[in-house]
């Protein structure tokens, strides 16, 4: 009898046992920039589940944006759980039309949260007022310039050019040929191959103009701004010989500004901390240059909540989303990799106001946010993206005149988004 | 009962098939005739809609294009480059290990590898290509920057990286030959080139059309490098049809259209194979 009564107590026991227990969370994320990021990842989570000890959170590194988001909607397709993810933050109106996300406001997301962010970084995440992606691992464009160079042009090593004009006539200053007649240092270069329509929205918004609507469903590549925005690209090259012609690849600039064979580089400040470390000259960061004003796209990865989840799972994420994005944590992440910290508080944290101070580059990417525009994405984005990145590279490259492409780029868009009004 | 036997032992390999190849082929076709479904607008039948779609697009017909320009600049160099070194270090050389090793350590990295080793040999400036050529006064290229050139410098790294893998099966072709033929070629007085183009060139025959398919196949399915050197640019000058395929399946997620082109591919590929088994079989000489 007694042990019956052991047995019984202990069955209780196990019975009981699910009223605490763990709500299990699996999420993807991506890396697109170097160092040890995954142990970085580990470590936030694992001083998440000591605070939370209810909730079992489980990381899944899973490659570059394009992986991460194929392995997420994989496995969603598959029926594994993955409650939310870390995925490209222009991925949205992908997701929206696999319907695979819910919006932060559906779930009880509270309004000032939401407002903590920059508002530039949250319009890549918004569709119709409703926010869907909170940013996270998120950067910018800035210039670089090696001051070095400067000095040795006779320009003052402390000043970036602030206008396109003063950029093309210091440039002209910077550029240097050895004793044959060979060039042995260009002026400035802007990375055009993997990502050329990401550069192109600062020239174009540095000229007044976004490239598309809110809805993504409306692009303007055929605009009269946006077009002369890709002559003076083009002009560069071809008109001030500053840039070499024919198209800069994206994977190798960075060596190119570091042995000095160029003086001036376009890049993201994901790059920041490589420089950093391997420039034997002293360098600066600057915002951009202006033509009517200044300008530059925002870039990186937000946090989704996908739709099948159950209501436990979903408030979990909630808790870790906001856990992770509080500024404290913000502000550590922007250290260990470069990223924009998300949000204004994060800059007041003794940790990274100290480290600003430090190293003044890292606040540069921060303030040309106020000037910051959303990253290009609309319905069909892969389509309308290549449309772009074929007329830019062929007005670079010489092959069309810039209105010529991007009248044609503004075609296909028009014939692809058309469904989506 | 030994016909049951025999379909048991069958049975393993036959489904391997069948699920991974033979099914997926069919499904692909399948697939071709519908639209892309998303959560929001179902898949539908549209027949022949995205064949048609085939045929107005412009990016199409220039990766198609492209792949015969790159069929032919790597196939024919890289087999008579592989029969060359194959008959160089065939004969009595010191050093001969080393030799054909060192013919054959591109084929065994990565692709992947080779074209980001190949990057810093193309890149403007500082690549290698450059630092050679500065040493002649030359001035800098940017080789992969421009859509002139690009198509050149795949070509080029690709016919490095397969030439030392065909030579292995020359070398093993050249091996074989029976020595007798050689001595009574020399008794009869023939020169050695006589000698190669009546007696060793055809005897080889059997290989070259082994080698001529599977560099056929290796034009179509090398698409690796483009995702380190190029992505298709500058103006989809490198576009190749698998990289195509590749964009249109994983960037526009446009699955149907993916289909489609990968039927084109399949079909281009087996005819390409029939053609080759068809009239080259009949100059063959099989021992």
């Amino acid at each position: 009898m007694k042990r019956l009564i052991g047995i019984a107590l202990a069955a209780l026991v196990v019975a009981a046992t699910p009223a605490l227990a763990l709500t299990e969370l699996t999420f993807y994320y991506p890396i697109a920039v170097g160092g040890p990021l995954t142990k970085v990842v580990d470590n936030l989570v694992a001083g998440f589940e000591k605070e939370h000890p209810d909730v079992r959170v489980h990381a899944i590194y899973a490659g570059n944006y394009d992986d991460a988001r194929i392995k997420a909607l994989a496995a969603l397709k598959a029926g594994q759980p993955a409650q939310m993810s870390v995925l490209f933050s222009i991925d949205l109106y992908e997701l929206l039309e696999q319907d695979a996300i819910v919006a932060f406001d559906d779930i009880g997301a509270d309004k000032t949260w939401l407002q903590s962010f920059y508002p530039a970084l949250m319009a890549n995440g918004t569709y119709k007022g409703k926010v869907y992606g909170i940013p996270f691992q998120r950067s910018t464009i800035v210039m670089y310039w090696n001051k070095d160079a400067f000095k040795e042009a006779g320009l003052d090593p402390e000043k970036a050019p602030a206008t396109w004009d003063e950029m093309a006539k210091m440039a002209a200053k910077l550029v240097k040929k050895d004793a044959g007649g060979n060039l042995a240092r260009w002026g400035v270069m802007v990375p055009s191959t993997g990502y050329a329509y990401w550069m192109f929205q600062a020239f174009a918004r540095e000229n007044g103009q976004d490239l598309m609507n809110r809805d993504g469903n409306q692009t303007n590549f055929a605009n009269p701004e946006v077009i002369s925005a890709l002559q003076y690209w083009r002009d560069l090259g071809a008109k001030y010989k500053v840039m070499p012609e024919g198209t800069v690849e994206w994977g190798t600039l960075r060596q190119n500004f570091t042995e000095g064979k160029t003086a001036i580089m376009w890049h993201t400040t994901g790059n920041l901390t490589a420089v950093k470390e391997s420039a034997k000259f002293p360098f600066g960061v600057a915002m951009l240059p202006a033509s009517k004003q200044r300008g530059s796209p925002t870039g990186g990865g937000n946090w989704y909540i996908f739709k099948k989840s159950t209501p436990a799972e979903r408030k979990a994420a909630l808790a870790f989303i906001q856990w992770i994005t509080s500024p404290e944590r913000t502000a550590e992440w922007s250290i260990a990799t470069g990223y924009v910290a998300t949000r204004a508080d994060a800059y007041e944290t003794p940790k990274l106001k100290e480290y600003v101070t430090g190293f003044p580059q890292a606040a540069v990417a921060r303030d040309q946010l106020k000037f910051a525009t959303p990253e290009l994405s609309t319905f069909q984005t892969g389509r309308v993206r290549k449309a772009l990145d074929d007329a830019i590279q062929a007005a670079l490259t010489g092959g069309k005149a810039p209105a010529e492409a991007l009248k044609a780029a503004q075609q296909e868009a028009e014939r692809l988004l058309k469904p989506y009004r | 009962m030994r016909h049951v036997y025999g379909w048991l032992l069958l049975t393993p390999a036959a489904i391997l098939l069948v699920a991974f190849t033979h099914y997926p082929a069919v499904a692909t076709l399948a697939e071709s005739f519908f639209s892309t479904g998303t959560a929001v607008r179902p898949s539908r039948f549209v027949g022949l809609g995205n064949y048609a779609a085939l045929l107005g697009d412009p990016i199409f017909t220039q990766v198609l294009l492209n792949n015969f320009w790159f069929a032919l600049g790597t196939i024919p160099t890289s087999i008579a480059l592989a029969m060359l070194m194959a008959a160089w270090v065939n004969g009595a050389l010191p050093g001969r290990a080393l030799v054909r090793l060192a013919y054959f350590t591109p084929t065994v990295l990565p692709m992947i590898a080779v074209a980001n080793l190949w990057l810093y040999f193309y890149t403007p400036q500082i690549g290698l290509l450059d630092k050679v050529t500065a040493l002649f006064g030359a001035g800098s290229h940017n080789w992969l920057g421009n859509p002139d050139t690009v198509m050149g410098c795949l070509v080029a790294m690709t016919i490095w990286k397969e030439a030392g893998f065909f030579m292995i099966f020359y070398l093993a072709a050249l091996q074989a030959l029976p020595p007798e033929l050689g001595e009574a070629a020399r008794i009869e007085g023939a020169s050695r080139w006589y000698f190669f183009r009546r007696v060793t060139f055809p005897l080889l025959m059997p290989t070259t059309l082994f080698v001529l398919v599977n560099a056929t196949i290796n034009s179509f399915k090398l698409v690796d490098h483009l995702f380190i050197l190029t992505k298709g640019g500058p103006d989809n000058a490198s576009n190749l049809l698998l990289y195509y395929i590749y964009q249109t399946a994983f960037s526009f997620f446009d699955t149907s259209y993916a289909a489609t082109l990968t039927v084109v591919l399949l079909a281009l590929l087996g005819a390409f194979a029939l053609v080759q088994f068809q009239l080259i079989e009949r100059r063959v000489h099989y021992r």
